[in-house]
């Protein structure tokens, strides 16, 4: 029988096995950041020992930072909490004694730890790859076995370079078929995540497949990976085919010459086999998906914009039904109300689901010519400098402070608020980003997950919507 | 790591589906870079703004048991989770299913996670509801989970029991044999991004 994409990659990584052991699997690139990294350092300096390989370790600055800086950027006085500054100076500490290359604030490569991989080469077919985050499925899009560790892992990979690991299942999403127009990569996971809820990834290594993946960019192709943790997968992978090769050539760490043609031979034979077996699959109809948002506080509690919020009582099963009690009571919303009727106060377009180039493309092709409502503040941030730069050569930040929202700088602001950028108690978001959980983006905050091209579109509007709502009025 | 064998104490029953690790320690406390001090944030916004949560019932002052809903420990990967639980005092967590990372990072820790069927999690939730005295016993050598006139096997495999018996190191352990280590690093392919380091 033939092997899927996820046991190739498996397989490959082996260091050691055993019966009545976990596999030990080596980790090719380990990225760090400074909130889940400074306990393990700790912890490799109390045990007297080193890392291993700070050649295959990558850090950067992301979580804490402000977005409102001025450049150039010296130093950490830009941020104003002690604590934060602490942890950002303690990740600085760590990587001069450790010796691991380092993008700190200011610095033309810093920025969100899985938008900086995948600009920089970093992130190839074929890798294991890991960061004590978990949306580090992201760099899947690439078919590469990514996925988020805790800070006991994180130490374990810098003192080892590996991991031991229980084997996951496999599993497929296939999704065949031709989207909708206006249908993106977001509503396409919000949809998987909808339908599976929030466990059905559960111990499983999932692999995207079917013709929506193939046709989709490589960017596209990430912003389905990184929600695969939103499902509860270990990991969501695509497969490399002549997207991933065209993505990566050039770039300042992927292969070139000899080494390029070698590799992409090899990048070839990363596919599931034609008699393989999953342990499970799921299906879902492209044409059936539209423009999904979610009402709710996990990402699983979602529905098409052109629905309602549901009622509690159709729920079968008695956990479902008080977790959407609690949802809406925290949401501040009744059941049966359309989902466009509900207004937001935020918008915020950014992170490592929704943060790169083409997702503020999208943004600025719905904004180009309107205003953002009266009522709404709007954020835009972008996933690295680069993206920022990139942006700008191509004057969308124009299109964007002309329409009256806010450009800033580089990290992952609102997604989760550990810097200043966060909603007031009771105020309501859409947001590109990937997690509507209570309080994410500020104390008691309310989160609906929405689209790059939804998020434009209700901060025009002032209420959920999407672009082909602003046609019509 | 302490060593885990038998451990009992009474519960706290937390009938909620779907508690993420934001939940369960807010964003706000990762800032700090120490490994310990998070009892403070445990469930901090439950416990700020829900005088009836059950960590604010003196009836469970105390217990080292938490028994929670499914899908336990949700969403973000943050090990402080764990921590926080740790710190306040609770040695095992119930749930019918966990999130992947958070099982991961707690068997890491020390802290015991134990998925028992969701009937089973139920009838514990309402045991401790209606007697907060109740002792319920989590058995690691015989993979057992007692509590009065109840006893249900639990599955955890071989490997981490033993890990969790002897409070062993993972790290240790796979520093035991670094030859392999060595050995595959010579089989990687030529081409692998690496970075310069300082």
């Amino acid at each position: 029988m033939g092997k899927t994409l996820a046991e190739k990659l498996w397989e490959g990584h082996l260091v050691h096995t055993a019966p009545g052991e976990p596999d030990l699997i080596y980790i090719d690139m380990h990225l760090v950041h400074e909130v889940t990294s400074p306990q393990a350092f700790d912890g490799l300096r109390l045990a007297g020992r080193g890392v291993r390989r700070p050649d295959l370790t990558l850090a950067t600055e992301d979580h804490n930072t402000p977005t409102d800086y001025t450049l150039p950027l010296l130093g950490t006085s830009s941020i104003k909490d002690d604590v934060s500054r602490t942890q950002i100076e303690t990740l600085r500490r760590n990587c001069a004694e450790f010796n691991i290359e380092l993008y700190p604030m200011g610095d033309v490569e810093q920025g969100i730890v899985h938008v900086i991989g995948p600009q920089l080469g970093i992130t190839q077919p074929g890798m294991t790859m890991v960061c004590g985050d978990s949306h580090t499925s992201t760099h899947g899009a690439f078919g590469a076995l990514a996925f988020g560790i805790g800070t006991s892992q994180v130490e374990h990979v810098l003192a080892t370079q590996t991991l031991p690991l229980d084997r996951p299942k496999t599993m497929a999403v296939m999704i065949d078929g031709e989207l909708a127009p206006g249908v993106t990569a977001k509503d396409v996971i919000l949809a998987v995540i909808a339908q599976t809820g929030t466990g059905g990834g559960q111990g499983y290594m999932v692999e995207y497949r079917g013709s929506v993946f193939e046709q989709m960019s490589m960017e596209a192709r990430m912003t389905v990976c990184n929600m695969s943790i939103e499902w509860g997968a270990r990991a969501g992978m695509i497969a490399p085919d002549q997207v991933t090769f065209d993505y990566l050539k050039g770039r300042t760490h992927a292969p070139s010459g000899a080494d390029w043609d070698a590799a992409v031979e090899y990048w070839h034979t990363l596919r599931t086999d034609d008699d393989a077996e999953f342990d499970a699959e799921v299906t879902l109809d492209a044409a059936a998906i539209s423009p999904f948002v979610t009402w709710g506080t996990n990402p699983g509690q979602g529905a098409p914009l052109s629905g309602s919020v549901p009622d509690p009582a159709d729920y079968v099963e008695a956990s479902d039904r008080i977790s959407a009690e609690k949802a809406l009571a925290y949401m501040g919303l009744e059941a049966g109300t359309p989902l466009r009727d509900i207004k937001v106060d935020t918008v915020f377009v950014g992170s490592c689901t929704n943060g790169r180039i083409e997702d503020l493309r999208a943004t600025a092709e719905v904004l180009k010519g309107h205003k953002v409502a009266d009522s709404v503040r709007m954020l835009i941030v972008p996933g690295s400098m680069r993206v920022k730069a990139q942006a700008e050569e191509e004057g969308l930040d124009q299109v964007f402070t002309d329409a009256g929202a806010e450009w800033r700088q580089a990290g992952c602001s609102m997604c989760l608020g550990m810097n200043p950028d966060q909603l007031a108690p009771g105020e309501r978001s859409a947001s590109t980003s990937n997690r509507n959980f209570e309080g994410r983006q500020g104390k008691g905050g309310r989160t609906h997950l929405v689209s790059p091209l939804v998020a434009a579109a209700t901060a025009i509007t002032g209420h959920l919507a999407s672009p082909a709502d602003l046609v019509k009025s | 790591m302490d060593k885990f064998t038998v451990h009992t104490g009474r519960a706290v029953p937390l009938r909620r589906s779907n508690v993420d690790t934001d939940q369960i320690i807010p964003a706000v406390y990762l800032k700090r870079v120490t490994r310990t001090g998070f009892e403070d944030a445990l469930f901090h916004a439950w416990r700020a703004n829900e005088p009836g949560f059950v960590l604010n019932q003196d009836r469970f002052a105390g217990a080292s048991v938490l028994v929670a809903g499914p899908d336990f420990g949700t969403g973000s990967s943050r090990e402080h989770a764990v921590w926080a639980l740790m710190d306040y005092g609770f040695r095992v967590v119930i749930s019918p299913r966990f999130a992947d990372i958070f099982r991961g990072n707690s068997l890491k820790a020390g802290l015991l996670t134990v998925m028992l069927a969701e009937k089973i999690v139920q009838r514990l939730l309402d045991d401790i509801e209606d007697d907060p005295s109740t002792e319920v016993t989590i058995d690691l050598i015989e993979r057992q989970v007692r509590w009065t006139g109840e006893v249900h096997d639990f599955e955890l495999d071989d490997y981490t029991r033993w890990r969790l018996l002897e409070g062993l190191d993972d790290i240790g352990l796979t520093l035991r044999a670094p030859e392999y280590i060595d050995s595959y690093e010579q089989s990687r392919k030529p081409w692998l991004p690496a970075l310069t380091t300082r």
